[in-house]
């Protein structure tokens, strides 16, 4: 079997890209509240199903409202959930499996509300055509989720770097009780947070359904899965280490299952788990880790 | 008292189960061995302080040898021809069965613990969900260990008493460990790492010594879990069953043995009569509820108890009548 390497590369990159901006999601609430969210794979699956139902709409307004949607439901996480949890001072682990609860509990409403047979989505299914360079098929989508994964990145940066309410968050992540001691709003910060990474997994949907069309109640967990395993491995300290640590798990996961023959491309998982798991016992604070950042627990 | 009231609770639905119709039994069956996972996970998580994902490896390999081993042979060279002659040609009976489901669990555990009871926190967390993640692709795809993504039926089902006493050996096994000098200094490091290590404790001998010790209890639990089912599939020990017992342990309160068995009770309770409510149940009235809400209720349930009990029904007490 010949391997074409640069087909390879270009569908690694694509998966690669997608899973950076998961990644990127999951960091921001991270970076301020010091809270994994299980719970973030259902709002792309809320975007998915946006999509699905609007079919047929004008595409640009179908896109809006699945963002819309998207954003609505991590603010309605927060409030409802995570912001009386904390008021009620829960620990750590506490707020990790209440996460994991919300994720079932969104499963279980989308398997009410949507059954469990799945929905089609066709929004942007034409970038799914190709046009070839060398023998290689590069599809639009590609390039599309390349173009937006770094145009989002790029956006997140500039706000958090260039702007007032950017060195907000900032202070709040490095430091959450003093930056409330110097006059950081923290709940405005948080709220912020939980839009930003709302935003993201909006478009995350609107990419990701172009790929793989069929919307069911279950598809986000292994989305946050892999994306959650990308930034532990590429760091939690910084959005940058989390968006290059989503981007290298789907990078390596595209890459090897184009790569590897298919009786054992099925043990593919097994190869990436064990790939992270050497990461964690080597570099427990993850392969991006700056170095001169200090060896301090965070979690 | 702390450990004579978890053991009547296990006996006395093991007693109910036995007195209702068959469909009834199963879920207090089901009820009975989520006690003992949920206690085996707490015998880790519960005094160390660090979250397991993984736990449900250990409760795969021991479900998956007693399982395995005694099954009848003939009908595994149908089913499972590619699997290890050892496995492929065993058959022994009940007891030997769990107990061989207790030792690879302690093996795995310890095995997996060696390298990753150096990390804590969130590492730890997601180190412990990749072997979980690596323990259900192996047992999908290889047909060395198992049958792979089929379903393999006629593992023979143990009575519910004994289902019981095996429970109960989970359960006595926890309060003894917790009792235990090791139970103690593993707790102390919960409590203040720094000062446990500056009293000369190692965090990382501890961690593993729990962390074996609760892989063998989740073993063990597992061998009771095939026992009771009669059946093998790797579905049933993956990301559901991980959410669920440790949505149970930190309903229940992470922190003591009788709040693991509680939540387990609680949830299971609940998760059944629910069940029962979408096929119509008489309470006074006939409610019946349409399907799926089963699901939504409980993880609405799971949520609310956390948002408004953060820690857990039994606030991490033990039993008894004198709050402390």
């Amino acid at each position: 079997m010949t391997i074409n390497w640069g087909q390879a590369i270009a569908d690694a990159i694509a998966l690669g890209a997608l899973y950076g901006l998961v990644a990127v999601g999951i960091g921001l609430v991270f970076g301020v509240l010091r809270l994994i969210n299980f719970a973030y794979g259902e709002l792309i699956t809320c975007g998915g199903y946006v999509l699905a139902y609007t079919y047929g709409w004008p595409r640009p307004v179908s896109i809006l409202l699945c963002i819309a949607a998207v954003v609505a439901l991590a603010l309605a996480q927060e409030f409802v959930a995570f912001r009386p949890l904390r008021r009620g001072g829960a620990s750590a682990a506490t707020m990790l499996v209440a996460t994991f609860a919300v994720s079932f509990l969104l499963q279980a409403i989308y398997l009410l509300a949507f059954g469990s047979r799945g929905q089609i989505v066709g929004t942007l299914g034409k970038l799914n055509s190709a046009f070839t360079v060398d023998g290689v098929d590069i599809r639009w989508i590609l390039l599309v989720i390349v173009a937006t994964g770094l145009l989002l990145l790029g956006a997140t940066a500039t706000l958090l770097d260039r702007t007032e309410v950017g060195l907000h968050i900032r202070a709040a992540a490095a430091d959450f009780r003093t930056s409330r001691i110097l006059g950081v709003r923290a709940n405005r910060v948080i709220v912020l947070s939980f839009v930003m990474s709302g935003v993201l997994a909006g478009a995350v949907s609107v990419l990701y359904t172009v790929q793989n069309p069929l919307v069911q109640p279950s598809m986000g967990v292994p989305i946050t899965i892999f994306a959650l395993v990308g930034v532990v491995v590429g760091g939690l300290e910084r959005l940058w280490s989390a968006a290059l640590g989503g981007f290298a798990v789907g990078f390596v996961y595209g890459l090897l299952a184009d790569v590897l023959s298919s009786t054992s491309s099925v043990y593919l998982p097994s190869v990436v788990y064990g790939l992270v798991i050497l990461v964690l016992l080597l570099r427990p604070a993850g392969l991006f880790r700056s170095w001169r950042a200090q060896q301090v627990e965070r979690v | 008292m702390k450990l004579v009231a978890p053991i009547v609770l296990v006996f006395a639905t093991a007693a109910v189960a036995s007195g209702v119709s068959s469909a009834h039994r199963l879920e207090f069956e089901t009820a009975l061995i989520m006690v003992a996972v949920v206690v085996a996970l707490y015998v880790f998580v519960g005094n160390s302080g660090v979250i397991s994902f993984g736990h449900m490896s250990f409760v795969a390999v021991g479900a998956y040898l007693a399982g395995l081993v005694t099954l009848d042979p003939e009908t595994k060279g149908f089913t499972t021809p590619g699997l290890f002659q050892v496995l492929k040609h065993a058959q022994i009976g009940l007891v030997p069965s769990l107990a061989l489901a207790a030792a690879i669990g302690a093996v795995y555990a310890l095995v997996v613990g060696l390298p990753l009871m150096r990390l804590s926190g969130l590492p730890a967390g997601i180190a412990t969900l990749a072997v979980l993640g690596i323990t259900y692709n192996v047992l999908s795809y290889w047909g060395k260990v198992g049958p792979g993504v089929q379903t393999v039926t006629g593992v023979p089902e143990a009575s519910v008493w004994a289902l019981a006493v095996g429970v109960a050996i989970v359960v006595a096994a926890a309060y003894a460990y917790q009792r235990s000098r090791f139970g103690r200094v593993l707790r102390a490091t919960r409590e203040d790492p720094p000062a446990a290590r500056a009293s000369g404790i190692s965090i990382y001998r501890e961690r593993l010594i729990a962390f074996t010790l609760s892989g063998a209890l989740a073993g063990l639990a597992g061998g009771l879990y095939v026992h009771m089912l009669g059946l093998l599939q790797p579905d049933l020990f993956y990301l559901d069953l991980t959410l669920v017992t440790l949505a149970m342990l930190v309903v229940g309160g992470v922190g003591s043995l009788w709040g693991a068995v509680i939540g387990a009770l609680a949830i299971s309770a609940l998760n059944s009569f629910l069940g029962d409510a979408e096929n119509t149940v008489d309470v006074g009235f006939h409610l019946t509820l349409p399907n799926g809400t089963r699901l939504v209720t409980v993880g609405a349930v799971m949520a609310l108890v956390l948002i408004l009990r953060p820690s857990g029904l039994t606030g991490g007490r033990e039993f008894g009548w004198r709050r402390s």
